[in-house]
């Protein structure tokens, strides 16, 4: 019984820090229809910006304030500028692949510019365990899951109660409709892509304490927040949320008590089965049929 | 034939150029460039497949490295065990068609991204089973020692006769992709892409041939997978991760999907061009065929075909609007006047 508290409270952070990558993805997707398979190394990239921080001497608290700033400048306005813009025009598809490319270039930028080597980070938060209920529990696992419920309460607060959120969300409805009414829709829409950098940063300083930074780890991270959007609907804020909870939970039941060769399998399958009874997601509104 | 060479005698030149290339260059190589070549034709074939499933019948899959696994495991496992290696390339075009045909009915019911994830996780899936299934692919540890055939008495055990053998497989490969685009198949196939409902509506079984789209490129891939394995002699399950699949999809874009020869110049930008940044760029040579890749996307988003073909039309409607404009009365401009 405490073994399985134990999973289901690891599989609720790493589920956690999967919501938060795949809010990102969806707010991208609704915001300009922009597929990012780079999501992944865009999480794996941040912990690298703390490294060169920190190894220049800086203080943790200080290097967490740059990786955001930085990576709000490069991930969100850089990204969105240089390769968004040109493609957008192109259509989905293109603009999938042009992410691709842009993965491999991130995988390899690290690899060549600081090394292929897996690096220790340290942790915003306390490691030791407390006894709750006569279960011990990792106190990390229970700050990743407050820290990511923070942000998910603070950008939910953002979408549906200011002013700015209700204009970002008249931006992803209906772009045309939203310029007739005034909003800047240009402006919200590269708002969208800096949160979307705020929130990897955030997964980045929240997960590589467990994972280690590594060049490669965006791979495993970004297929996980893909499979995490797309089962929860990644055309709605709480599909996404769903989706990363129910994904970190099952995969971690799914390693302890199935089998730890094929815990990556049990995610795929329940994907493939979504997608075809369900294409919209567990929690998503129904798009058109693209049939 | 004739009528061909005088109506065309510039792609005349070329194909003469290029057929002489690929006879001749492997002969001042030395091993390991004919090594490169011959991954070149091997992936030339994969992304020649899936060229058919995407370029021309508009099916994305993210699987197509998947099958290429799947073939070279086939050729490995069987061929380890001394089977010649046509026995293998019968199993895994049987064995690549089926499979290829059930990742099809995914696409009956989702398209576009969803399709996308569909097909990327069953490559994932295939993933797992090649790395777990030790009984049969001996897992991380590899399948060892894969004999290159004999044919006709000769070994191909060196690189330059592997890279003869090779190229046969796809001179073999291009013709009988060339004449089903070029029959009513490959219209067939185009017509799904451009308007499914016009498609269905002009009596052509849609259910079927989104099918066989999937069949017939999976089969290709695994053909490709076949003479992957004798080529590197030691396979084991991470070269068919997901980043062959990305990295084939790249080739199809990148080299023009939907023309008949983007994945042959595909492939020569994704094998050749980075062992050939290698020699000027030390490690840097992914990141700059990275680099590379997106500003080609964002140039010419129908990849490098795409460019040839966009200056082609613009040169004939320019040629066509001159004529127009000196078979036009000149009264039009006096009138404007």
């Amino acid at each position: 019984m405490s073994n399985f508290i134990n999973l289901v409270i690891a599989g609720l952070a790493t589920g956690a820090i999967y919501a938060i990558i795949a809010i990102g993805f969806a707010l991208l997707w609704q915001a300009s229809q922009t597929i990012n398979f780079a999501q992944g190394e865009f999480v794996m990239l941040p912990a690298f910006f703390a490294l060169i921080a920190m190894n220049m001497g800086l203080p943790f608290w200080m290097a967490i304030i740059i990786t955001l700033v930085l990576s709000a400048i490069i991930l969100g306005a850089v990204f969105k500028r240089l390769l968004v813009d040109p493609m957008l025009k192109h259509g989905v598809l293109p603009l999938a692949m042009a992410t691709m490319a842009l993965a491999l270039f991130i995988k390899e930028s690290v690899k060549d510019l600081y090394s292929a080597e897996a690096y220790p980070f340290p942790s915003m938060l306390p490691s030791t365990t407390v006894n709750i209920l006569g279960t011990n529990v990792s106190l990390q696992h229970i700050g990743i899951i407050v820290v990511a419920l923070g942000a998910l309460a603070a950008l939910t607060f953002l979408l549906d109660k200011t002013s700015l959120g209700r204009q970002m969300q008249a931006t992803a409805q209906n772009p045309t409709v939203a310029r007739i009414l005034g909003i800047p829709v240009e402006r919200m829409i590269m708002l969208t892509f800096v949160i979307n950098a705020v929130l990897v940063a955030l997964a980045s300083l929240l997960v590589t304490p467990i994972y280690l930074a590594k060049f490669s780890s965006g791979e495993t991270l970004g297929l996980a927040a893909f499979i995490a959007a797309i089962i929860g609907g990644f055309n709605q804020l709480r599909g996404a949320i769903v989706g990363g909870f129910l994904l970190g939970v099952i995969d971690n039941l799914a390693a302890g008590y199935i089998s730890a060769q094929y815990r990556g399998a049990v995610p795929l399958f329940i994907l493939i089965a979504v997608i075809l009874f369900r294409p919209h997601g567990l929690a998503g509104r129904r798009e058109e049929r693209t049939v | 034939m004739i009528r061909a060479i005088r109506d065309n005698p510039l792609a005349t030149v070329v194909a003469v150029v290029v057929a002489a290339i690929l006879l001749l260059l492997p002969l001042t190589l030395a091993r390991f460039g004919n090594y490169m070549m011959s991954m070149w034709v091997v992936m030339t074939i994969a992304a020649m497949g899936l060229n058919l499933t995407l370029g021309y019948a508009g099916q994305i899959s993210l699987a197509q490295g998947a099958f290429v696994g799947i073939g070279a495991y086939t050729s490995a496992i069987m061929t380890t065990q001394g089977y010649p290696l046509i026995v293998p390339l019968l199993v895994a075009i049987v064995l690549c068609f089926a499979i290829g045909w059930m990742l099809g009915y995914p696409a009956l019911r989702v398209q576009h991204h969803y399709l996308a994830f569909v097909t990327l996780s069953f490559a994932t899936l295939a993933y797992l089973v090649f790395r777990n299934e030790e009984w049969l692919t001996k897992g991380t540890y590899g399948i060892f020692g894969i004999p290159r055939p004999t044919v006709f008495g000769i070994s191909t055990k060196p690189p330059l006769h592997f890279y003869y053998f090779s190229l046969f497989w796809l001179v073999l490969v291009s013709g009988l992709m060339w004449w089903m685009v070029k029959s009513p198949w490959g219209r067939a196939f185009m017509a799904l892409r451009e308007n499914p409902v016009r498609a269905l509506s002009l009596g052509i079984d849609t259910r079927r041939y989104t099918l066989m789209a999937f069949a017939i490129g999976s089969t290709i891939g695994g053909i490709a997978g076949v003479l992957y394995a004798p080529l590197v002699e030691f396979i084991d399950p991470n070269p068919f991760a997901l980043a062959l699949s990305f990295n084939l999809l790249l080739m199809v874009i990148v080299g023009g999907s939907g023309f008949f020869f983007g994945p042959f110049l595909g492939a020569l930008i994704a094998v050749l061009l980075p062992e050939w940044l290698r020699d000027y760029t030390k490690g840097f040579y992914l990141v700059a065929y990275a680099l590379l890749v997106m500003v080609l996307l964002i140039y010419s988003p129908t990849g490098l075909l795409g460019i040839i073909d966009k200056y082609m039309a613009e040169r004939k409607t320019r040629a066509a609007s001159a004529q127009r404009a000196a078979a036009r009365p000149t009264f039009t401009k006096e009138g404007q006047a």
